[in-house]
């Protein structure tokens, strides 16, 4: 584990602060709670529609306005939808019951929600981080949405406001509540992790997964502990993470935070802290008089869910290749390690089919996934016929055209669908002759005498400022046609000649 | 029972604390054989019916008349149901 | 048209009318005019939908003269416990937190018997929200018992009960938690049914206590009760804990084996419910019902379930502590009674401390207490554990017997104020019934003669879950054999 003596976070796995005060070192633990959407045509127990937008109050019946007398009645497609989201996160379905949780806030119609307690549907599963890291997932339950307070008069803030307006079309809809166990180290991890976890929400289309919609919510669970300790510190909750950036920001400042308190002497207070983007800090939530018990108990208008083996084994067939799944095939096909950035931006972008059809064409894997992951992005890329990427791929390392110059064909490529072979030709892309860039060197050689002394006489660190200059004018003089790693070479056999 | 009071949303006067306090306690107390029973084998009925898997199709049924239950409202403006401020963050 | 000429039950006015013999407008107007002359002296009736109940009447006879079919209670009039929801027509549960709102739908079971032809002649009245066994908790005044009127009709359903004994309309519906339809029933000498749970939809009743309510029948007869039920029952989508129709076909084919007899049939005397707490001249009228029921062929003896000595306790904790999460809607938001303030939580608290009364308090703060932190494991989680004893115990008797036989209620009814002033002296009126909610099972008291004081006595016969056949079945023995109310105890 690399010591950093000032307060920079290292690029690595762990995000370490050390104190000015005293020296040591800290280490920061982040479990992610995340709600997500699911997206089904009706809400969780009721036939209204579950829509984002509508006019206020216009998705609304008896059940989800919870009026005096009216009962819920699960959906079918949310307990799938659940199942399939907890498989794709390698959980154990397990049978469940429904709980209600008992507190008064105004966008709650009947003061309590209905979720899942002791016995939830998916418990026990993980996720895998691209950077090979498994987080562990405690639980992803079932549980109803609330409305949607607005605020109004005032400052429109909360503290200001005058009064509030409800809407109850969000009031309702299906959400699963997704847990992870506090396996994250790193603000950039706590990012990778929802992007990983958005992605398996839209493979299995479980949710849209937008954030900026409120289809998916993070709340963050952060704590510190000097390195070393096995034990877990002291934790806050942070809400109003709106974006990811805000995520990885506020887990910075509350870590942060957290470590300065420590260190004088004080200690965490366990509460619920929101994030103030516009300041950059977290703030905590209104000390209120008593702490909330919600004082679970077993829903009673609901019945015990418990899906059948044949359920739970269709799920499983029909569960669609997950992005980690898809990064060990990526992997195993091109040579390619799987926490490496060519691998990991390659599936991110979903053109894994397309690189593992030009590296099935003959393409060399690591070359392939180089140019995907340098020179494939936007639009119509996808589109791509993986054979001229793959014969692309065979004429560089042939040495019939060089690096730069296969971008610039690869360009071409996407938009025209023509050969590379064609629109090298077009662009005078060929192989230079060897005698001719032999002679092309010699007579740079010739022209740059001090410069050769200095090559073939001088340390490493000298050379290699002078093998630019030499690969720089070769270059000058070709037009950029000279293939680096020719020039290189003659080079190379020059100088050991002239040894 | 004041704090029990609060989680209710209920405001009693000392008296009926009080009262309530000794009412409940009797009731407790005549619950005391309950609470004394060694049921550590037995499991819980949270429900008398067998069922399980009651489910409904994930398909649209119609919603009620929003100006229906927006006439029997405390108060409205905008189309959506007026409260006071609200202190406090959502749970 | 004199009363005489008009039929006084459902099954004989629904027959008549479906013939053509009998227009509904005639039998509704002669209901009416017995509303007209008592309704002020009893107070059954939180509001009276004459009105409505004339168009509804109109309609089933144009119904009839058109040929169509006008449904199995056409043109029977039928009273609606106010903590059913009615369509457009106020709905109170004798709260002033809900007075004056209007439901933008039906009950379940209020369209059923909608489109069975019957004609509801109003909404009546309860204990507030079915809290209560004597219908004194009520917001809206006391209903008054039609055999005396300074005793109390018994609660909560006491409006029903009395509408239906004092001749308002042949049948009604009610709702029991802990014994509110059968209590009332066997104080005001009607017959009250609570069918197993599940069998009858909730979709629509205002919860009190979830896993322990359920909407069911009074009428005069054990028959009418029998049709009412039929009318009533069966799956509803809406309603997550209704059972499949597969399942309950024999609880719903009730008038077809209602003279079947007791010849054989194992009938157990509840030993802890004869002792002690029962008044004597009410155990004695059930021990005659025991005699007529082996006089017609059945197979008496005891039984003693021991559990239900923790029944009191184990209901006094569930059923407040669903209750306190049902009640806490009325937060003065969307609907019913606000009380204005500063905060949204400051007008909650306001809002429900002025619209809840005292009684209603008292079981959201028992409630509340048994389910909070600290004590869960103690009352609630315990209750729930007792709840097992009772259901197994119950089961063991079922092994040995097919119908058991109590009394419904430990005294006949008793005056005004007699027990307001001590809660628990109150809540001992339900141990009898209490039982059987826990269970889920069916139940339903019928009367069988008069106590020492000239009052009703009802008897409670119980069976297993979706044993309402077989329930029925000793009832129609009963009620043949039953002495007259005015005959003095022996």
């Amino acid at each position: 584990m690399s010591l950093n003596l000032t307060h920079e976070p290292i690029e690595g796995e762990h995000f370490l602060i050390t104190s000015d005060l005293t020296g040591d070192v800290w280490e920061i633990v982040v479990g992610l709670e995340v709600h997500c959407e699911l997206a089904t045509v009706t809400k969780l127990f009721c036939g209204c529609p579950n829509m984002f937008g509508d006019e206020p109050n216009t998705n609304v019946c008896p059940v989800c306005l919870g009026l005096p007398g009216s009962l819920p009645v699960l959906n079918h497609q949310v307990v799938e939808l659940a199942m399939r989201l907890g498989r794709a996160l390698h959980c154990s379905v397990e049978p469940s019951v429904f709980a209600r949780k008992n507190y008064f806030y105004p966008d709650m119609p009947k003061d309590y929600q209905v979720s899942q307690f002791d016995r939830p549907i998916n418990v026990d599963g993980w996720l895998d981080l691209p950077d090979g890291t498994r987080v562990g997932i405690e639980r992803a339950h079932i549980e109803e949405d609330t409305g949607k307070n607005t605020h109004a008069g005032g400052s429109g803030r909360i503290h200001g406001a005058d009064y509030s307006l409800v809407d109850y079309n969000r009031a309702g809809v299906p959400l699963v509540e997704i847990v992870g166990r506090p396996h994250i180290r790193h603000p950039e991890q706590a990012k990778v992790y929802i992007d990983e976890l958005r992605a398996i929400l839209l493979a299995t289309e479980a949710s849209d997964a937008k954030m900026e919609e409120g289809s998916l919510r993070v709340d963050a669970n952060v704590s510190v502990r000097r390195v070393g300790d096995p034990a877990l510190g002291r934790r806050c909750e942070v809400k109003n993470l709106n974006s990811l950036r805000s995520l990885g920001r506020a887990i910075e400042y509350e870590s942060r935070r957290q470590v300065d308190l420590l260190e004088s002497g004080e200690t965490i207070k366990q509460e619920t802290r929101h994030w103030d983007e516009g300041a950059g800090r977290t703030r905590a939530g209104r000390s209120k008089e008593e702490a909330e018990d919600y004082r679970y108990f077993q829903e009673p208008d609901l019945v015990p869910l418990a899906p059948s083996a044949e359920w739970i084994a269709a799920i499983d067939a029909a569960l669609p290749v997950l992005p980690a799944q898809r990064r060990v095939d990526l992997a195993a096909a091109s040579g390619v390690g799987i926490t490496e950035t060519g691998v990991v931006i390659t599936v991110q972008r979903d053109l894994d089919t397309l690189a593992l059809a030009a590296i099935a064409a003959g393409g060399d894997g690591r070359r392939v996934l180089t140019h995907v992951e340098h020179n494939l992005s936007g639009e119509g890329v996808v589109d791509l016929d993986p054979s001229l990427l793959g014969n692309l791929v065979q004429l560089e390392l042939a040495g019939q055209i060089t690096a730069t110059q296969a971008k610039t064909v690869l360009a071409d490529m996407v938009v025209t669908g023509r050969t590379p072979e064609v629109i090298a030709a077009e662009l005078g892309f060929e192989a230079m002759d060897t005698s001719e860039l032999e002679g092309i060197v010699d007579g740079i050689i010739a022209d740059s005498p001090d410069e050769w002394e200095g090559y073939c006489s001088g340390d490493d660190k000298r050379r290699g400022k002078l093998q630019g200059f030499f690969v720089g004018a070769v270059m000058k003089a070709t037009k950029g046609q000279a293939d680096g790693k020719a020039v290189n070479a003659i080079l190379d056999a020059r100088r050991s000649a002239a040894s | 029972m004041s704090k029990v009071a609060l989680l209710a949303r209920l405001e009693l006067t000392d008296a009926e604390l009080d009262t309530y306090t000794d009412q409940l306690a009797a009731i407790i107390d005549h619950a005391a054989d309950v609470a004394a029973l060694d049921l550590a084998d037995v499991p819980p009925t949270a429900h008398p019916l067998p069922i399980e898997n009651v489910l409904r199709p994930d398909v649209v049924t119609p919603s009620v008349d929003r100006d229906e239950v927006l006439s029997q409202a405390p108060s409205v403006e905008d189309r959506r149901f007026r409260v006071p401020a609200i202190l406090g963050e959502e749970p | 048209m004199s009363e005489s000429v008009i039929p006084t039950t459902a099954v004989e006015i629904s027959r008549a009318v479906r013939a053509g013999e009998l227009s509904a407008r005639e039998v509704l107007e002669v209901h009416l005019s017995v509303i007209d002359g008592r309704e002020g002296e009893i107070n059954a009736f939180n509001l009276v939908l004459a009105d409505e109940a004339r168009i509804a009447a109109d309609a089933v006879d144009r119904r009839v003269a058109d040929g169509g079919d006008p449904g199995l209670l056409a043109g029977v009039p039928l009273a609606v416990k106010d903590n059913l929801c009615t369509r457009g027509i106020p709905t109170t549960c004798s709260s002033r937190i809900l007075e004056g709102w209007r439901p933008p739908y039906d009950a379940t079971v209020v369209s059923r018997v909608s489109a069975a032809g019957a004609i509801s002649v109003g909404k009546t009245n309860l204990d507030e929200f079915a809290m209560g066994s004597s219908t004194e908790n009520s917001a809206f005044g006391p209903t008054r018992n039609p055999r005396d009127i300074s005793r109390v009709p018994g609660g909560s359903s006491g409006g029903s009960a009395a509408a239906v004994a004092a001749g308002f309309a042949p049948i009604s519906l009610g709702s029991d938690t802990g014994g509110s339809i059968r209590q009332p029933a066997a104080l005001c000498g009607v017959v009250g049914v609570k069918p197993t749970y599940g069998l009858v939809s909730r979709y629509g009743l205002i919860a009190f206590a979830s896993s322990l309510d359920q909407v069911g029948p009074f009428s005069t007869t054990v028959a009418d009760s029998a049709l009412l039920l039929e009318a009533i029952a069966g799956h509803d989508p809406l309603d997550s804990t209704s059972i499949p129709d597969a399942d309950t076909g024999a609880a719903r084919s009730l008038l077809s084996v209602l003279h079947d007899g007791v010849a054989g049939l194992r009938v157990g005397l509840v030993t802890e419910l004869m002792g002690e707490g029962i008044a004597p001249d009410v155990a004695a009228r059930v021990r005659q019902a025991a005699e007529a029921l082996a006089a017609a062929g059945a197979e008496v003896g005891e039984v003693s379930i021991p559990a239900l000595s923790y029944g009191l306790s184990a209901y006094y904790l569930i059923a407040p502590a669903e209750a306190s999460s049902n009640l806490a809607r009325y937060d003065g938001v969307r609907y019913g009674m606000r009380v204005d303030a500063d905060t949204t939580a400051q007008m909650n608290t306001a809002t429900r401390t002025a619209g809840f009364g005292a009684e209603v308090k008292r079981r959201i703060m028992l409630g509340t207490y048994a389910l909070s932190a600290g004590y869960y494991d103690a009352y609630y989680g315990k209750a729930l554990k007792v709840r097992t004893l009772i259901c197994r115990d119950f089961a063991a008797a079922y092994q040995n017997f097919d119908v058991l036989l109590t009394p419904t209620s430990p005294t006949t009814a008793f005056r005004f104020g007699e027990k307001t002033a001590d809660p628990l002296s109150m809540y001992l009126n339900d141990i009898c019934t209490i039982p059987t909610n826990l269970a889920g099972h069916p139940a339903m008291s019928l009367p069988f003669g008069a106590g020492a004081d000239g009052m009703p006595v009802g008897v409670q016969l119980m069976a297993p879950a979706l044993g309402e056949a077989t329930m029925f079945r000793a009832a129609a023995v009963l009620e043949a054999a039953a002495p007259d109310l005015s005959e003095a105890l022996q």
